[in-house]
């Protein structure tokens, strides 16, 4: 995953390093004529930012805004980027939203197998990001990644479960997991609040915490929005609510110089 | 029969001199052989039934099903030869998921029917190969609203309110007549058509059989599942009961 989000979805004038990010994101490298016939993935386009899940008490609690941003443009604001798969999981994705709606295609197609196999099982999360990992990994081994970094969660047989899988096939699995910015500004935030309490923590809980992270990740975050989601996942089912507001305060930005009012 | 030793049977590729192709029709005689398939179009869903005659007591139970799920709301249920029921469930499958591929959108009926009518008549064309011995019937509650298809052994097909194939279909479309299938709800549907499969079974005076049923409707949620079993249950007993009341 490319974490300098200055990197995704840029205009394709690669002559121009418009935000002065070289050699971080190296451009004018050589061409190589003859790979002009095969168009692979380079980069994510359409981008949406971090996202956050927990384990608490009785399943798995996932968050993640309603964002897709066109390099650093608020393109589309009522994405929705946590998916239903089944009765059991919920898969979240950053990166690249076309190739998520992709891999959001690949598994209801996948569902629909397994339906009408009609043999008394179904898909779990960990069949789901087993699936996945194998996909990622089959799609950059072909030079061809599917540019998204994706948590899985899900309870089935009373069995919670949590992992992490991204661009290259890598895979994770942890109490608190984050992808994007998350991973840097919210996972040692739900570190400290999860980890060891993972058994004992309320819905209530979770979700505070689950509040508490996306709010820090609006403040600082520059690809997010204060729309977000929030699934739940419990041995009853999932659910996904509507699009919710963050609560945050600007005020204080008043006082910063080159910002606020003062001249000085 | 009087195609018999005339030499326009042995392929379906060549005409009778009156203008039938003898192996096809010699395909729906396989058709004949099966037991019953039913299948009902009412108010609110699609209900499908089939009489499983059980050849040996040393099969499993449930084996060799003959009603198969070819997409979350589409279900299909064969009389004839089990293993093409098999091979046109699989193609049936493989046309709703390019149907998915292309559209995005659960594919209606009407597009599986006629894809899956394309399919079996290409087997009529040649002499390399037998036409399939099965008809099939589809049902699905698609977006406008509950539908049903039968397809012959021809490639033939037609959207139906009520259809019977296999053995016992002469009764049992008599018995779906009766029937005010546009006012029924599919649970009122699954009592009736357990009964119609033991009328027509006590009828033929056969073997051993399974009742197989399932449905698609508002409380499967759209959903092409075996119906649940304590519905399964009751309309089975209730159709027992009917059975002997009936013999009175």
């Amino acid at each position: 995953m490319d974490h300098f989000p200055l990197n995704w979805g840029r205009p394709r004038n690669d002559a121009i390093d418009l935000y002065g990010t070289y050699p971080i994101a190296p451009r004018n490298a050589p061409k190589d004529t003859f790979a002009a016939g095969i168009q692979h993935t380079q980069q994510p386009i359409v981008t949406g930012t971090s996202v956050l899940a927990i384990k608490f008490k009785d399943g798995i609690m996932m968050a993640a805004d309603n964002l897709a941003s066109y390099g650093s443009l608020a393109r589309f604001r009522d994405i929705q980027r946590l998916h239903p798969v089944g009765e059991h999981t919920v898969i979240g994705a950053g990166g690249d939203m076309g190739d998520f709606q992709y891999i959001q295609s690949i598994l209801d197609e996948l569902m629909v197998d397994e339906f009408s196999a009609h043999d008394g099982h179904t898909l779990g999360p960990a069949e789901v990001h087993n699936y996945l990992s194998e996909l990622m990994y089959a799609r950059r081994s072909k030079m061809d990644p599917l540019w998204n970094s994706i948590l899985v969660g899900g309870v089935k047989d009373g069995q919670r479960f949590l992992a992490f899988v991204d661009l290259l096939g890598t895979t994770y699995s942890a109490a608190t997991l984050a992808t994007g910015y998350g991973a840097h500004i919210a996972q040692p935030l739900l570190r400290r609040a999860v980890e060891g309490r993972e058994n004992t923590l309320t819905e209530a809980e979770a979700r505070k915490i689950i509040e508490e992270s996306m709010q820090v990740l609006f403040y600082r975050d520059a690809r997010s929005l204060d729309k977000y989601q929030i699934a739940t996942i419990t041995s009853a089912g999932v659910h996904i609510t509507e699009s919710l507001k963050l609560e945050t305060s600007w005020s204080f930005a008043e006082g910063i110089r080159g910002y606020g009012a003062q001249t000085q | 029969m009087t195609s018999i030793g005339t030499g326009y049977d042995l392929s379906a590729s060549t005409y009778s001199p009156d203008g039938r192709i003898f192996q096809v029709e010699y395909a729906n005689k396989a058709v004949e052989n099966s037991g019953t398939a039913i299948g009902l179009k009412v108010k609110d869903g699609v209900v499908l039934a089939v009489e499983k005659l059980v050849h040996s007591k040393l099969l499993v139970p449930g084996a060799n099903r003959r009603i198969q799920t070819v997409d979350r709301h589409i279900g299909l249920a064969t009389a004839g030869l089990p293993a093409d029921g098999r091979t046109v469930a699989n193609r049936a499958r493989d046309e709703a998921a390019n149907h998915r591929d292309t559209y995005r959108s659960p594919p209606p009926l009407k597009t599986i029917a006629d894809r899956l009518g394309h399919f079996v008549q290409m087997y009529t064309l040649y002499s390399s190969v037998r036409p399939f011995g099965i008809s099939t019937i589809l049902g699905a509650v698609d977006k406008d609203g509950p539908a049903l298809y039968v397809i012959e052994p021809s490639g033939v097909f037609y959207g139906y309110h009520g259809a019977a194939v296999g053995k016992g279909r002469q009764l049992a479309k008599t018995e779906l007549e009766k029937l005010k299938l546009s006012e029924l709800t599919a649970r009122e549907a699954v009592m009736e058509a357990a009964r119609i499969i033991y009328l027509v079974h006590e009828d033929a005076k056969e073997k051993e059989f399974e009742l197989e049923m399932s449905w698609i409707g508002p409380e499967s949620n759209g959903h092409h599942v075996a119906v649940p079993k304590d519905l399964f249950d009751a309309a089975e007993a209730s159709a027992r009961e009917a059975l002997v009341s009936g013999l009175e």
